[in-house]
């Protein structure tokens, strides 16, 4: 029976990303590029086209950028050839499988990480009286306000220009501006700049 | 203070269900302003921490600040709360949005949402500066520390651990002294 396959490949996806999660300083999407390679190039699993529409529909949905990891595995699934079989007699088991599997890689994602920065937030924590702890804190704010700034940026340069650059410089402007100066709610500027694109001024 | 585990659980939900790429300044927004969980000062240490951690920013911010309040029970709602619905509703929209969507209109709308983005992500950091005149190291070392560091990552695209390590080592060294000097006076 072809079973085993699926749930091997599960396993396989799992470990994967568990390691991964390990080393994504910055967030999930810094191991894209090594996610990609894995599931596209080496292993076939999905097609290059499939990957990047997972990780622009991730962009568009609601939550955090990581949610592209569930979709990659719901993906997975719904491609392995022994489900295909399955999808005229059993549709129901075929969605379960793939609900399945994106919960099992969402899981491999966020676990590891989690459990060691559990760890080590409740041990400063414990000791957050102390200079050393608060000293380290403390110095660490000016570098990721930093951070944070240079990932503004990013994603700024990563939008292709279509109707030149200005626009959409004035646009990530009058939003970080509104953000700091005014209490509007956030998704009125999101949904502005939604029909910002829509009516092609950016 | 949330009132409960669930009040944690469904106020993660509602952060993660604005977020559309800048989840930070919704973070912000909700718990310092809103909710008043954290002071600006808190929010911005326990973001240096969740951002120095392995993991995805956010996801490690909710389960900082649950762990806090109720301990490792905390700390699971306020992952799942980050995680669960937005699965949920990017399965939903990859079933039923995936093909019928109009590729040209939806990259239209894709790069003002981006630009939107964006701009989320800068205001919130530009509200975190505000607050950096109270800092321990005074606002002309943080800002230099700040200058240094965006230059490092942003225009020669150095790697974040070889940025990170060295400048959070100064950072710390200054600050240690500035508070043993703090507390001798």
């Amino acid at each position: 029976m072809t079973w085993s396959v699926i749930w091997w490949q599960m396993w396989d996806i799992f470990w994967h990303l568990f390691m991964l999660s390990l080393i994504a300083i910055g967030g999930a999407i810094t191991v894209a590029p090594d996610i990609q390679r894995y599931l596209v190039v080496d292993n076939g699993w999905l097609t290059p086209m499939q990957f990047n529409n997972a990780i622009a529909l991730a962009q568009m949905a609601p939550g955090p950028n990581l949610m592209f990891i569930p979709l990659l595995g719901w993906q997975v699934a719904l491609n392995s050839p022994t489900l295909d079989q399955l999808s005229a007699s059993a549709p129901w088991l075929v969605w379960i499988i793939a609900v399945l599997s994106a919960f099992s890689a969402l899981l491999a994602i966020v676990l590891p990480s989690s459990l060691l920065t559990y760890h080590l937030a409740s041990w400063a924590h414990a000791r957050r009286t102390q200079i050393g702890i608060k000293a380290f804190k403390a110095g660490l704010t000016p570098v990721v306000i930093a951070l944070l700034v240079a990932a503004a940026l990013l994603v700024a340069q990563g939008i292709p220009v279509v109707n030149g650059r200005w626009p959409q410089i004035a646009l990530t402007v009058l939003a970080a501006v509104l953000v700091w100066r005014t209490q509007l709610h956030l998704l009125w500027l999101i949904a502005g700049g939604a029909l910002a694109g829509a009516f092609g001024w950016v | 203070m949330p009132a409960s585990i669930s009040d944690l659980f469904w106020a993660f939900t509602r952060i993660a269900l604005q977020g559309f790429g800048g989840v930070v300044a919704i973070v912000q927004r909700e718990l310092v302003d809103k909710r008043g969980w954290l002071t600006h000062q808190e929010f911005t240490e326990e973001w240096a921490v969740a951002q120095i951690m392995p993991g995805p920013n956010v996801v490690n911010l909710a389960m900082i600040l649950g762990g806090r309040y109720f301990g490792w029970r905390g700390a699971i709602a306020g992952v799942l709360g980050m995680v669960v619905m937005p699965t949920f509703i990017i399965l939903v929209l990859a079933v039923t949005l995936a093909n019928l969507i109009d590729y040209q209109l939806t990259r239209d709308i894709m790069r003002g949402v981006s630009a939107v983005s964006a701009g989320l992500i800068g205001g919130a950091a530009l509200r975190m500066l505000g607050h950096l005149n109270t800092h321990v190291l005074g606002l002309r070392i943080c800002l230099v520390l700040f200058t240094i560091t965006l230059l490092a990552i942003a225009w020669l695209r150095l790697p974040l651990i070889w940025v990170l390590l060295p400048l959070a080592a100064v950072g710390w060294l200054l600050s240690y002294r500035a508070y043993q000097r703090a507390v001798r006076t």
